[in-house]
């Protein structure tokens, strides 16, 4: 066998392969992407998400399927890995949009790869939804793409106002990541709401790092040195833990407030007693639910034995706007582009959805309209409600 | 002053880190002329095992039949784990390179690479991408120096890590071992001939070089408790850019670098805003190689390196 035969034969192998990957799949199937951060530096992210799909699916199937317009559709969920990075996201997005031809995408979570993948997902106009990215830029100009959560222009002046009223602080300081989205929009949001209160130069400490960063020490000296009443930290719970305690290992006995990326099951676990009583805004406090809310948190506990965080409820929020304008839409044709369109035309038109993380309409943006919630982390390291603060 | 004086004190225990984990490339390099870049991944896998040593240790104490203190625990956590991630370091050295040794340098240097992605991988797909929390053997102090805040962490981070170094200079020093890698360091194709085993002599230095890493582990899991698989990347990098500014194959030029590498870091960003630091700390970096183009302590000609 000379060697053009061995690859022409090689060719045919992987051409196959593709062809039966993409075929299967008849009209009566459903196929929903997830675009998720399974490995990577979140990966409690992406497991919390996946187990919310779950859950969600274990419904659909219990009633024997999923009823649009008086016909049952079996739903398939195709499960993506984004690695917790830009590139995979929007690999990922590609990937479920062209080949597993999904009708749409939840995910991704985080605005570092939310952002990106957005932009795929609006070119190749199939919805997405974003059940967690709270950057102005992810549905921004993109008629595609819609989000369950709150932003960050929102969630800055939400903790700017907490901060003034509950510390009488005046002088801030912020650490933040300048190399992930999230991070430095909600750093930016706040510095302007902080500063709008209390004039020029009252962020005393405006200090960054960059991802994968570990020592903090220089910058929380400085912080120290600038006489801030506070620190304010939108970083994630693998970094939190790192910068609360080196922070009180230079002798910083102030409050050090978050916002919802600290909001997971892991934080309490690997911060110790030193995350004890500080504060942070999120979508929804597990301890003290009432209702539909309870319910799923019992759920969840009862099904994976812990309590889950921000992430899983608005998972489950997002599959359920998902499902409504699925079924709002009346028929699917079989037609992925006109069944695509008739999706997001009925996500836009969603009106007071009454999800677990509150309600919810969209504004013609795709960004809904909706409350924050203010935690603290009990000494029992719980995620205790303090108040609820509303646009 | 005080702040000037409090980061000297977060340099040293950053420095600790970088000299300890560059000691092991320098060797290498001043054994075998290659790079081993593995090496920051080695530094990984010595905080893993000294994970589960010390989860091990701490679990036998609570069930009483041996009682230990907590310092007891450190130090047997740092002894069995040296020696455990130095056989880590064998393995890869007997696998990954000695078949390697007669190959192109190019592919001995991406043996390195790709070892450290396969270790990374490993980690990832044994132990899930959960983060993992170093457990407490040191319950952390803070003493309060007119301003200063030392931590009784970062003293023993500090003394363990010049222990280290001025026992490894011993070693190579005053030991027929020690001598004998000077020799291979000197001449790696004569030294042989000589009947000095050159294989024993390869493993030697990456059994040392990786105890010296997994040491580095475990005090940067005291220091910074949050483990993940791909800890040892970037600090491996940077470790690497020390044992280049220390001059190679230099034993006393990697720890001083490894100082001075945490130093220019700490300093840049605590007197520059903090975005910068990194481009500020390697742009003097590459200056000091501009005109130190062997490193601070590196010879001219390179088949004479010195260990």
């Amino acid at each position: 066998m000379n060697k053009r035969v061995v690859v022409s034969i090689l060719l045919l192998l992987v051409l196959s392969v593709l062809l039966t990957a993409c075929g299967g799949g008849g009209s009566d199937v459903i196929r929903i992407g997830i675009n998720a951060p399974l490995t990577g530096d979140n990966p409690k992210v992406g497991e919390g998400t996946k187990y919310a799909a779950e859950m969600w699916l274990e419904d659909i199937n219990a009633a024997g399927g999923l009823d649009v317009g008086g016909k049952k559709y079996q739903v398939e969920l195709v499960i993506e890995d984004n690695e917790y990075k830009a590139e995979s996201a929007t690999k990922a997005n590609t990937k479920l949009i062209t080949q597993d031809e999904v009708l749409l995408i939840i995910g991704p979570q985080s605005s570092q790869q939310a952002v990106p993948a957005g932009g795929v997902a609006n070119d190749n106009k199939t919805p997405m939804i974003s059940p967690w990215s709270t950057n102005p830029n992810t549905t921004k100009d993109r008629p595609w793409v819609f989000r369950t959560p709150f932003l960050d222009p929102f969630q800055g002046p939400v903790i700017a106002n907490f901060a003034a009223e509950q510390f009488g602080a005046t002088k801030a300081a912020v650490l933040y990541d300048v190399a992930s989205d999230y991070p430095k929009g909600l750093a930016e949001f706040f510095k302007q709401a902080w500063e709008e209160k209390f004039g020029e130069g009252s962020v005393v400490a405006f200090e960054s790092f960059t991802t994968k960063d570990q020592d903090f020490s220089a910058q929380l000296t400085k912080i120290k040195e600038s006489g801030a009443d506070f620190i304010f930290t939108p970083q994630y719970y693998s970094e939190v833990p790192l910068i609360v305690q080196q922070a009180h290992e230079l002798g910083w006995d102030k409050p050090i407030v978050g916002s919802d990326s600290w909001g997971s099951a892991e934080l309490v676990n690997l911060c110790g007693d030193d995350c004890d009583g500080l504060f942070f805004s999120t979508h929804y406090a597990a301890a003290g639910a009432t209702g539909a809310t309870k319910e799923f948190i019992d759920r969840y506990n009862a099904k994976y034995g812990y309590v889950p965080d921000d992430v899983g409820a608005l998972t489950w929020d997002t599959l359920l706007i998902a499902q409504t304008a699925i079924q709002n839409c009346g028929k699917i044709t079989g037609d992925l582009a006109v069944d695509r369109e008739c999706v997001r035309d009925a996500l836009a038109n969603i009106k007071d959805f009454h999800g677990i993380t509150g309600d919810m309409t969209f504004t013609p943006e795709g960004d809904p309209i909706k409350c924050a919630v203010i935690v603290r982390i009990s000494d029992a390291g719980e995620f205790e409600f303090f108040k609820q603060v509303c646009p | 002053m005080t702040y000037f004086l409090q980061n000297v004190v977060n340099a040293l225990q950053w420095g600790s880190f970088y000299a300890l984990i560059a000691l092991g490339y320098s060797m290498v390099y001043g054994v075998l002329l290659l790079f081993n870049f593995a090496h920051g991944d080695v530094f990984m896998v010595g905080s893993y095992i000294g994970f589960f040593v010390a989860t091990g240790l701490v679990g036998l104490s609570a069930t009483g039949i041996i009682t230990l203190p907590y310092w007891l625990i450190l130090v047997l956590t740092i002894l069995i784990s040296m020696i455990l991630t130095s056989f880590v370091g064998m393995l890869i050295e007997r696998v990954g390179y000695r078949p390697l040794r007669d190959a192109p340098r190019a592919s001995a240097a991406i043996t390195g690479l790709m070892i450290g992605i396969i270790l990374e991988t490993l980690n990832l797909i044994a132990l899930g991408a959960e983060r993992y929390k170093f457990p407490e053997l040191l319950q952390s102090q803070t003493y309060d120096f007119m301003g200063v805040s030392i931590t009784n962490k970062k003293i023993m981070i500090v003394f363990v890590s010049l222990l280290l170094m001025y026992l490894l200079n011993l070693f190579v020093m005053k030991t027929k071992w020690g001598m004998a890698m000077r020799a291979m360091a000197y001449d790696f194709a004569v030294v042989p001939l000589m009947g000095i085993p050159l294989n024993t002599i390869a493993a030697l230095t990456f059994g040392l070089g990786s105890a010296l890493a997994a040491a580095a582990g475990i005090l940067f899991g005291t220091a910074y408790p949050v483990m993940d698989p791909y800890m040892g990347v970037t600090i491996g990098w940077k470790a690497f850019v020390a044992a280049i500014l220390g001059g190679r194959g230099s034993i006393v030029g990697a720890a001083v670098a490894g100082f001075i590498l945490g130093f220019i870091e700490i300093f840049s960003a605590s007197i520059f805003p903090s975005t910068y630091r990194d481009l500020i700390a390697y742009s003097i970096i590459l200056l000091i190689l501009v005109f130190r183009p062997h490193g601070l302590f590196g010879q001219e000609h390179t088949s004479k390196l010195r260990l």
